[in-house]
């Protein structure tokens, strides 16, 4: 399986790409985030809020309980910020 | 058409591509992004533009495709840059082109909206010093929302 890590999550494992062979338990997005949680510090940091992650399944947007394979290309990085000015200009409170 | 690049882009010699040749089109309508010196009330000196290679043209392609099957459009172009931009700098472009202005106005918005929040793109911002990611904003899942059919 190939995994990619963008903006923090990158800085975070250190890593911005690598193959990898979860077990067979690893069947959903969840399930791979949970193995990866448990190989190091930097990937605890990485994975440990589910709710500042998203991830994409052979580069189409992915839901956490979406399946995956062996052979699939899986990615995991923060909400995307695309685009140029806000459309509701946010001033701090 | 998508186009996903470091370099700078000239709108105009965009457009004139765009429409080259075209007697069908009655109104082209185009947005540019710009980099501002300041983010939620803090400096901005420069912003790096990381993005995923591969998912970006392919969900900017989606939304482009979106767009098409929503409005009667005859030409449509998404330019995105990435990499290290300074305030000031363009940083994104959507162009849309059709018989008529209301279909182009209303699928350049569409563009603009969706692509802020489908398309694979992190922001660091840094003010000079200290480098901090752009976190996402509730309201453009707001702004990209309102298309939805419901």
């Amino acid at each position: 399986m190939k995994l990619l890590y963008f903006a923090w999550v990158r800085q975070r494992t250190g890593i911005a790409e690598e193959d990898a062979t979860p077990p067979d338990s690893v069947k959903t997005v969840l399930d791979l985030v949970e193995w990866l949680r448990g190989r190091g510090p930097g990937y605890a940091a990485a994975f440990g809020d589910l709710k500042a992650l998203r991830a994409a399944v052979n580069q189409e947007h992915a839901a956490f309980d979406a399946p995956i394979r062996q052979e699939d290309e899986v990615a995991f990085f923060p909400p995307v910020t695309g685009g140029g000015v806000a459309p509701v200009d946010r001033r701090p409170e | 058409m998508i186009k996903v690049q470091e370099q700078d882009f000239n709108l105009a010699a965009e457009i004139a591509a765009l429409t080259r040749g075209r007697t069908d089109i009655g109104g082209v309508v185009s947005f540019i992004g710009l980099v501002r010196d300041v983010s939620d009330g803090a400096k901005v000196a420069a912003m790096t533009l990381e993005h995923y290679p591969g998912m970006t043209e392919k969900q900017l392609s989606a939304i482009e495709r979106d767009a098409g099957a929503r409005w009667p459009l005859s030409a449509s172009l998404i330019i995105h840059r990435y990499g290290r931009l300074l305030p000031g700098e363009q940083i994104m472009a959507v162009v849309t082109a059709s018989a008529h202005r209301q279909a182009a106005f209303e699928a350049a918005e569409f563009l603009v909206d969706w692509l802020k929040t489908k398309a694979p793109f992190w922001k660091l911002e840094s003010d000079g010093g200290a480098e901090s990611w752009v976190a996402a904003r509730d309201s453009d899942d707001e702004a990209a929302g309102r298309w939805e059919k419901g």
